[in-house]
Parts: C-alpha cells; sequence; structure tokens
C-alpha cells in the first residue's frame, strides 16, 4: 500500500493531484449467497485518472454500479465530497454530480445525437411545464443556453458534422464518442468511464485516449475508468486499483502494480500445487 | 428546389430550434392554418362537420395525447377509452352543476379531472412494464366505465343512464347542442385541436421530450443520468390524460350530444386510437393527425365509393367496409411499420435533394 498525503500529490508527468474526491470504506457487495465484492477500500483524489482493473469476474463493474448508486452495498461507506453519502436513487447520485458510460452503449436510440447530448443536461434544466409548454420564458431561455454547454462539448468531441443524425444510423466508435459527449455535457466532478475502449480498433482508440487525456486536462475532471487494454491503462492512469475475485490485490502507480507480484499471478495463474 | 435548407442559414440556437427549420415547411403550415381558420369555416356544413372534420379534429387530441403516453414516453395504455368517458363525465357535471361558467373553461377542466384520474391509474407504471402495464390499464379501461354506468350521480339520476349536453353559448354564438351552428362547433373544436397540438410540440422537443423520451429508450440508462423515472411516467400519464380528458369531453358535448358510456367509451374506443397513433407513427404529431386522418376518412370514402359510386346495398358495403379497412391496416404495417409519419419524414429527405439527387 502506498500512503499518501491528504493534501494531494505530484504525478510523474508534473500534474497536481489534490485531495480525496471520493472514498470508498470497506465496501462489501453480495448478491444472495455470491460475494461480488469483498472489504474493499480505495479513494478517488480530485483531478486524477483512476483505473480499476481486474480479470473478467472481478468486480469492476459492480464497483462501478456501487459508485453510480445502482447497487447499494451491504456493508461499507462511501464519502463523497467529504461527506458520507446516504444511500441515494442513481437519480440523486447523478445530480450530485457523478455522470458515467456504460460497457454496452446505453445510448437513447430514438433520438438524435444532439439531443442525446442535451439528456446529460437535463439536471440544469428546471423550467416548469408551464413554460416549456408554451416555449417561452424560462423554459426558451434554458434550451439555448444549455444548447451553448453542449455546442462545447460536441467541437470538442469533433462530432460536428452528426449532430443531427439519428444514433440508431451510427457506426460502433463513434456510438462510444456520443456516451462520452452525453456523460462530459452534465459538467461531471467525477466521471466513470466502464470499459471506454472495448470493441475499438487501434485508431479508435488511439482518439478515444486522446479524448480521455483531453477531458482530464482541460475540464480539471476527475475520471475513474475500468478497462482491459493494459497499454492504455498504463499510459492513461495516475493510480490503478486491481480487483480479483471481488478483493483488492494491488493499489498504486502503474510502475507498482506492475511489479506487483500479486498481480502478476492474477493476470498469468500460479500454479496450485 | 423550393423544399431546401441550403441558404437558410441559422444564426442563434433559438432559430435553429424552431418546430419548422425549413422555410417552405413553415409557409405550409401557416397555409393550413389560414384555411382551417378562414376557408373551412364558411364552407361547412352538416354533413361535411359530423362525418369528416368533428371526428377528425378531436380523435387528433386523443391520439396526440395517447402518443405522449405511448410513442414518446413508451408506456402502453389500453384505457384511452376509459379516460375520455372521465373528461366527457366530468365536463357533464360541470356543465349541469354551473351553468354559468363558459363550456371553454369546463373542457378544459375536464381535461385536470382526467389528468388526476390518469395519475392515479398510471402508479402502477413505476412497477410494471410492456404487455403487463397494458393489461393494468385495461383494468382502468374496464373499471371506469361501469363505474359511470353504476352510480348515478354521474349522470344525475336520469332514467335512461345516459347524458345529454345542454346548451351553452360562447360569445353569444350557441355552439352545444343539436341547434347550435356547423361553424361554431368546427371553430370550437379547431381552436382546442392547434393549441393541444402546438403545446405537444413544445413538451416534446424540450427538456421534458427529452425525458420521456429517454425513458422510452432505455429507462436504466436515464436513470444514471439523472431522470427521476416517476416523475417522468408520471408528468407523460398526467399530460396524456389531459388531452384525452380533452377529446372525451368535446366528443361528448360538441360531437355527440347524447352519450351512453359503454356504447361510446368501450374497448372499441381505446383501440382505435392506438391504431391511430401507431398507422400514424408512434412518437410524432404529425403522426397523430395523420393517423386520426387514415382512420376518419377511409370509411367515409369507401362508402361513398362502395355505395354512391357503385351502388351496392349498405349493409353489404357496410361489412365489406370492415374487411377493406383491416386489411389497409395490416398491409400498410407489412410495408411501413414506422406509420405514415415515416412515409412523410421520407418524402421530405428526397424532396430536399429533388430534382439533383447527386
Amino acid at each position: 500500500m502506498n500512503a499518501l498525503s491528504p493534501e494531494g500529490y505530484v504525478t510523474a508527468d508534473g500534474r497536481k493531484i489534490g485531495g480525496q474526491l471520493m472514498e470508498m470504506k470497506n465496501i462489501t457487495l453480495r448478491f444472495g449467497g455470491v460475494k461480488a465484492i469483498t472489504d474493499i477500500s480505495f479513494d478517488i483524489r480530485e483531478g486524477e485518472i483512476r483505473a480499476i482493473i481486474g480479470p473478467n469476474g472481478a468486480g469492476k463493474s459492480s464497483m462501478l454500479n456501487v459508485i453510480s448508486g445502482f447497487y447499494v452495498p451491504q456493508e461499507g461507506e462511501v464519502w463523497f465530497r467529504g461527506a458520507r453519502r446516504p444511500q441515494m436513487k442513481p437519480y440523486e447520485v447523478a445530480q450530485q454530480g457523478i455522470a458515467r458510460t456504460f460497457q454496452n452503449i446505453a445510448l437513447f436510440e430514438g433520438m438524435s445525437v444532439l439531443d442525446n447530448v442535451m439528456t446529460g443536461r437535463l439536471n440544469n434544466m428546471n423550467a416548469n411545464i408551464f413554460s416549456q409548454a408554451i416555449w417561452k420564458g424560462r423554459a426558451e431561455r434554458e434550451e439555448v443556453l444549455n444548447r451553448e454547454v453542449v455546442e462545447k462539448v460536441i467541437d470538442f468531441l469533433e462530432i460536428q458534422s452528426i449532430r443531427k443524425t439519428p444514433v440508431a444510423r451510427l457506426p460502433y466508435g463513434l456510438k462510444k464518442r456520443v456516451e462520452l459527449a452525453r456523460a462530459l455535457a452534465a459538467e461531471p466532478k467525477l466521471l466513470l468511464l466502464d470499459e471506454p475502449m472495448a470493441g475499438m480498433n487501434v485508431e479508435e482508440k488511439e482518439d478515444m485516449s486522446r479524448f480521455i487525456l483531453d477531458v482530464n486536462d482541460e475540464f480539471g475532471t476527475t475520471i475513474a475508468l475500468i478497462e482491459h487494454d493494459m497499454g492504455v491503462v498504463m499510459d492513461l492512469s495516475d493510480r490503478v486499483v486491481v480487483m480479483d475475485y471481488g478483493k483488492k490485490i494491488g493499489d498504486g502507480t502503474p510502475d507498482e502494480v506492475r511489479n506487483n507480484q500479486d498481480v502478476i499471478d492474477a493476470y498469468l495463474g500460479v500454479s496450485h500445487d | 428546389m423550393l423544399y431546401r435548407e441550403a441558404g437558410d442559414f441559422k444564426k442563434t440556437y433559438a432559430e435553429d430550434n424552431q418546430t419548422f427549420p425549413i422555410k417552405f415547411d413553415r409557409w405550409r403550415y401557416y397555409a393550413v392554418l389560414l384555411v382551417a381558420f378562414l376557408v373551412v369555416p364558411f364552407m361547412v356544413n352538416d354533413y361535411w362537420l359530423n362525418a369528416v372534420l368533428l371526428p377528425f379534429l378531436i380523435y387528433a387530441i386523443a391520439a396526440i395525447g395517447l402518443n405522449i403516453l405511448v410513442g414518446y414516453c413508451g408506456q402502453v395504455s389500453l384505457g384511452t377509452g376509459g379516460f375520455m368517458a372521465v373528461g366527457a363525465y366530468a365536463v357533464y357535471k360541470l356543465m349541469t352543476s354551473f351553468p354559468e361558467v363558459s363550456l371553454f373553461i369546463h373542457v378544459i377542466l375536464a381535461g385536470a379531472i382526467t389528468a388526476v384520474v390518469g395519475v392515479l391509474f398510471g402508479l402502477p407504471s413505476l412497477r410494471i412494464k410492456g404487455f403487463y402495464l397494458a393489461v393494468a390499464t385495461l383494468a382502468a379501461q374496464f373499471f371506469l366505465v361501469w363505474l359511470f354506468n353504476k352510480v348515478p350521480w354521474f349522470y344525475n339520476y336520469s332514467a335512461s343512464g345516459q347524458i345529454n349536453a345542454p346548451d351553452r353559448t360562447l360569445f353569444g354564438q350557441l355552439i352545444s347542442g343539436p341547434s347550435a351552428d356547423a361553424w361554431a362547433k368546427y371553430m370550437f373544436c379547431l381552436v382546442f385541436t392547434v393549441v393541444v397540438a402546438i403545446v405537444a410540440r413544445n413538451l416534446t422537443r424540450g427538456a421534458q421530450g427529452r425525458q420521456w423520451m429517454a425513458i422510452r429508450d432505455m429507462d436504466i440508462a436515464a436513470e444514471i443520468i439523472g431522470v427521476d423515472p416517476l416523475k417522468a411516467k408520471l408528468t407523460a400519464f398526467a399530460v396524456s390524460s389531459f388531452f384525452i380528458g380533452i377529446s372525451g369531453a368535446l366528443f361528448f358535448s360538441i360531437y355527440l350530444g347524447a352519450v351512453e358510456v359503454g356504447e361510446v367509451f368501450g374497448i372499441t374506443k381505446s383501440f382505435l386510437v392506438l391504431f391511430m397513433i401507431i398507422i400514424g407513427g408512434l412518437g410524432s404529431i404529425f403522426g397523430s393527425f395523420a393517423g386520426a386522418a387514415f382512420l376518419v376518412l377511409m370509411p367515409v370514402f369507401l362508402k361513398n365509393v362502395l355505395v354512391g359510386g357503385l351502388g351496392w346495398p349498405t349493409d353489404l358495403a357496410a361489412h365489406l367496409e370492415f374487411m377493406i379497412v383491416g386489411a389497409l391496416i395490416v398491409t400498410f404495417l407489412i410495408l411501413e411499420p414506422h406509420g405514415l409519419a415515416q412515409l412523410w419524414r421520407v418524402a421530405k429527405e428526397k424532396l430536399r435533394l429533388w430534382p439533383f439527387p447527386h
């Protein structure tokens, strides 16, 4: 285990990382008799790119679901921005400033790209239904103000040319990008990415890596990501949590993790004799 | 050539957000409104009014209402007939209890009452989805019809069990009852239809509509990005029932004048409106109009051709009419499962490039 100062630390490439944004304390999650997560603790610091890795079935996605409020752990505490988070519905978690993407794309297929990204702004649109019904006053203003934010995200992710296209018509790689756009439009404090590069070719992976680094760099967004491509994980992330069979077996900088014997065993396998 | 977006530059997001972003569409829309408000009232007669115009306008309101629930929010409902009955009985009670208040206000209040009832019957949608929800709303349909038959208070203890619309005036002009002028009835319904369509369009293109569509397309993802499913579904039920209640109120007070609930607002009515939005196109305001027009006009058209044109006996024609309309619906859904609205969209996309497709 590495001990970090509570005020933060400086990464190898000279970026300053702040204090704790989120802390998971002794999380245990069970589905009936199956323990998906056993007593895991780790923290995510402000401005950091934090990776969660592990073999199949290690409990990574369950961990992300706990953070986004989709699963409620039987034991343990979730701390967000210095306060213990009470049990919440997923949409309340979203309103706190946590956005995410999904392993299997979860876009709204019947809507255009623009509308999909605009859904990311729903937490900032509070006009009442009567104002919306006549399209005057607050509703009209909010529509334009939020459109400006959305257009910035669309520019940033270079999807201007497809803004009016129905999502169902897009190829896989672009859908992933639109999903990232929708999460970014919410201007989250913490962005959770569940396998953002799954099923992509090398070029698409490079693009996506660039976007992730740019998001972190330009908006200062804290990012927690799950990824299987080790090259990508080691290049992108500041610190890595390694899980196996629902337990934490490693935590630290990519270099520390790479040389951790437990991690090597988990990935390459050991003979049990 | 005329229908194009090239050269029509949008300088603000507000301009880009408007309902008809293409200039030609906008003018066409104004032209339709102009004809509907300034030409038709001077030409309308009783036959056209009762056979075509009133049913079209009123069913269009019901179809828009149901489309918000089914097409935009993805919650299947078979309770339309029951909710229309709530609108009809609410307006009847209001008309007879407060005769001095304008019918215009009564119709809106009837919509509001239906919205409350709709929300109550929408509560199960938080737990159940798809076919199961359809069955739950079916319960609403049967329960409401039974209720209005069973409790005499709803039909003011009349001997026949029917409700009859009393004569009411608006701006000194008689609008309900058998002796009202055709043009007055038409204008009264037209105003409601146009306003409902505009409100529905505004709601569905803005934040509320995106919440509904998010719930429809993927409810789990919608919840993760911050949509409260309870609020989104219940507002859909409320808005949808509000419109359906208005259509039920107009159906009774302006169109029929007298109603026996089991006959008029039975399960067949629920299916009729559902067919309208399926044929017209789910998730489209235009589709609601197209579907209503299709199912209102087709029987009238067939009757005129078979009885008037070919001289067949009316009973034979009436039976054939059912078969032909049914066959048309089936054929149509096989050829274009997304409805008339999709045909319209494809036509518009082609028109944009016509006559130089490359």
